[in-house]
């Protein structure tokens, strides 16, 4: 603990401490107009999103596609407490509730269907997106197909920097542990992972959680920045779009997440006009990414780590030292 | 009863459709181990070709379904060697990941070309009942469920008596002895991908014809559930295919008729988890050990 202060830390600590006033600087003095400050939020919660979703998919090598009904708890859950009590305080008890329910869930879920393989732990976790979805369009405290509206719009650029900065951090650490290592030693070789003394159930499980419960916050701050949830919003189209963020970016990279959730964030706005096009270069960016470089285009390396030593622990804030 | 009785008739009439397009699963991962995600898009694309065939070219029922069949059969030949083919060597889920992206592009292709708004697909099998016994038979309900029976007869005689059926057969046990017996794999799988198409374009019509409304992302809902099917008779095996078609069709009008309309997509989607935990290899499968 001792190396806590040392360069590598510090110099990140002072990079974001810039990072944030810099973009709080310019949201204040209105350069960020409303729209971009939008785009911003956009990005912090599919960084959120996509860290998680990383977690499953490209560290423990678990393909989910039911990362969107997570996100539809939390949002949910915010959304409701947020309806009797519109406040932060209400906010940080919705996401907790989300995070309570998500763990229930997602652990029941895991549970029996992560002993199942590759593909059809896929179709699984899709059906089980769909379940929470039709789950929700039937409940009365969800409101239905009309999903609820006017939610107290609480988002600020303190509380996003907050939050990203804390699962980026949490992520990191996570990848960096030794459950992060019995993960990724499941995703190599199961077989092998288990004949090394690895309780695979028990990691995959975890794994599974941890993404589903960043799922489910970054649905809460979803929840409170664009005013309304639907049930359609967390459809399968989703969790899709958050599969193409981490495919991109590189399967087990997980600043590869960040920065490829930044590129498709500016895309997005650039090509808000065609919103039709933009699907269907997705779709021809997701198919030509596999077939030429299928483990993403960072694969699974850290950006900070090889190109730019210096900033090394800027993605990683406050490591445990060696 | 007769109510009883005429749940089992619309469920036979949507399980056969579901059959169809289970079908079409269950060949292809027999023979590349692939879950074609963007088998449910091909359904939808047969539909769009049905209707066009029928309201633009003005043709027939049976004439509708065989041009759609075959039209439907080339595209899915061409997503094959397009997306499919250079994918054969990787892995497991970059071919899934894949086959997403290939759903997503037919998706919004379709949008982009059709628009996003709702068809009426052209109702040309008159309307027409039949009462059995108080039993109300729809004409409609003939045709699909006929059809579909002689679709999979001449399926069931292309995969167990031609030299075709037998390349697919043995494609599907052993690659490497197959390729060293002669056969060609590479055109063997993209038949299966065109026969599987061309099952999923018929089933697109009947679907059209019995729901009326088709859109852009039709395809999704039924191919989730035609997946169930092929699951949970045994995916990989063709009988399993049609049995679990029509249970999943039985399952989900009686759930429908005596339980909740809302909920009988939820209970589908709950029997394939129950079946991946219990038994993942269907009911007609066999439990593989896997090799290390």
């Amino acid at each position: 603990m001792k190396n806590l202060l040392n360069k590598k830390n510090l110099v990140s600590l002072v990079l974001l401490v810039i990072i944030f006033f810099v973009f709080d600087y310019l949201i204040k003095a209105r350069i960020l107009t409303p729209y971009y400050r939008t785009v911003l939020y956009w990005m912090g919660i599919y960084i959120i999103l996509s860290l998680g979703l990383n977690i499953i998919i490209g560290i423990t090598g678990q393909l989910s596609l039911g990362h969107a009904g997570f996100m539809s708890i939390g949002a949910y859950s915010a959304a409701v407490v947020l309806a009797s009590n519109p406040t932060i305080t209400g906010l940080f008890i919705g996401m907790g509730v989300g995070i309570v329910l998500t763990m229930i869930v997602s652990f029941i879920v895991a549970m029996p269907t992560l002993r199942l393989k590759g593909d059809y732990l896929a179709i699984a976790t899709l059906g089980v997106g769909e379940i929470i979805r039709i789950v929700i369009l039937n409940m009365t405290i969800t409101n239905g197909a009309s999903g609820i509206s006017n939610i107290k719009m609480l988002m600020s650029w303190p509380l996003l920097f907050g939050f990203v900065v804390l699962t980026i951090f949490l992520t990191n650490n996570f990848k960096q542990s030794a459950i992060g290592r019995a993960c990724i030693a499941i995703k190599e070789d199961e077989i092998a992972a288990e004949a090394m003394g690895i309780n695979t159930t028990k990691y995959k499980v975890m794994a599974f959680m941890f993404g589903a419960v960043l799922a489910s916050v970054a649905g809460s701050l979803f929840a409170t920045t664009y005013y309304v949830v639907k049930p359609e919003t967390f459809g399968v189209n989703t969790s899709i779009n958050i599969l193409i963020i981490v495919v991109f970016g590189g399967m087990g990279s997980l600043s590869g997440s960040i920065i490829s959730t930044i590129f498709i964030g500016f895309v997005n706005m650039a090509l808000q006009p065609y919103a039709e096009m933009r699907l269907i270069s997705y779709a021809l960016v997701l198919i030509i990414v596999m077939i030429f470089r299928p483990q993403g285009l960072m694969g699974a390396k850290e950006v900070a780590l090889n190109v730019l030593p210096d900033f090394k622990s800027f993605f990683r804030k406050k490591e445990k030292s060696s | 009863m007769t109510q009883f009785i005429q749940q089992l008739i619309n469920g036979l009439s949507i399980g056969s459709v579901y059959a169809l397009i289970a079908l079409g699963y269950t060949m292809v991962y027999g023979i590349i181990k692939l879950i074609n995600f963007a088998h449910g898009d091909i359904f939808m694309f047969g539909a769009y070709v049905g209707m066009v065939a029928i309201t633009t070219f003005k043709l027939n029922f049976f004439a509708a379904l065989i041009v759609a069949m075959a039209v439907t059969a080339l595209f899915g030949v061409i997503i094959e060697r397009v997306a499919y083919k250079p994918l054969r060597k990787s892995s497991k889920t970059a071919a899934l990941i894949t086959a997403i992206g290939v759903s997503f592009l037919i998706q919004n292709g379709t949008q982009l070309i059709m628009g996003a708004n709702i068809y009426a697909f052209p109702q040309i099998i008159a309307n027409q009942y039949f009462d059995v016994y108080g039993v109300r038979i729809n004409l409609l309900q003939l045709v699909i469920f006929f059809t579909s029976i002689i679709l999979m007869f001449i399926l069931q005689f292309i995969v167990k008596k031609t030299k075709l059926g037998r390349a697919m057969r043995s494609v599907a046990v052993d690659k490497d002895a197959s390729v060293l017996m002669g056969v060609n794999v590479d055109n063997t799988i993209t038949i299966t991908f065109a026969i599987g198409s061309a099952l999923a374009a018929a089933a697109g019509i009947m679907v059209g014809l019995y729901y009326i409304k088709i859109y852009p992302f039709m395809g999704f809902a039924p191919g989730l559930k035609a997946f169930v099917a092929a699951v949970f008779g045994g995916i990989g095996i063709i009988p399993g295919a049609m049995i679990g078609g029509f249970a999943i069709g039985l399952i989900e009008t009686l759930v429908a008729g005596y339980g909740s309309t809302l909920y009988k997509d939820a209970v589908v989607y709950g029997i394939l988890i129950l079946i991946l935990i219990v038994k993942p290899s269907g009911l007609l499968g066999k439990n593989v050990k896997e090799k290390v």
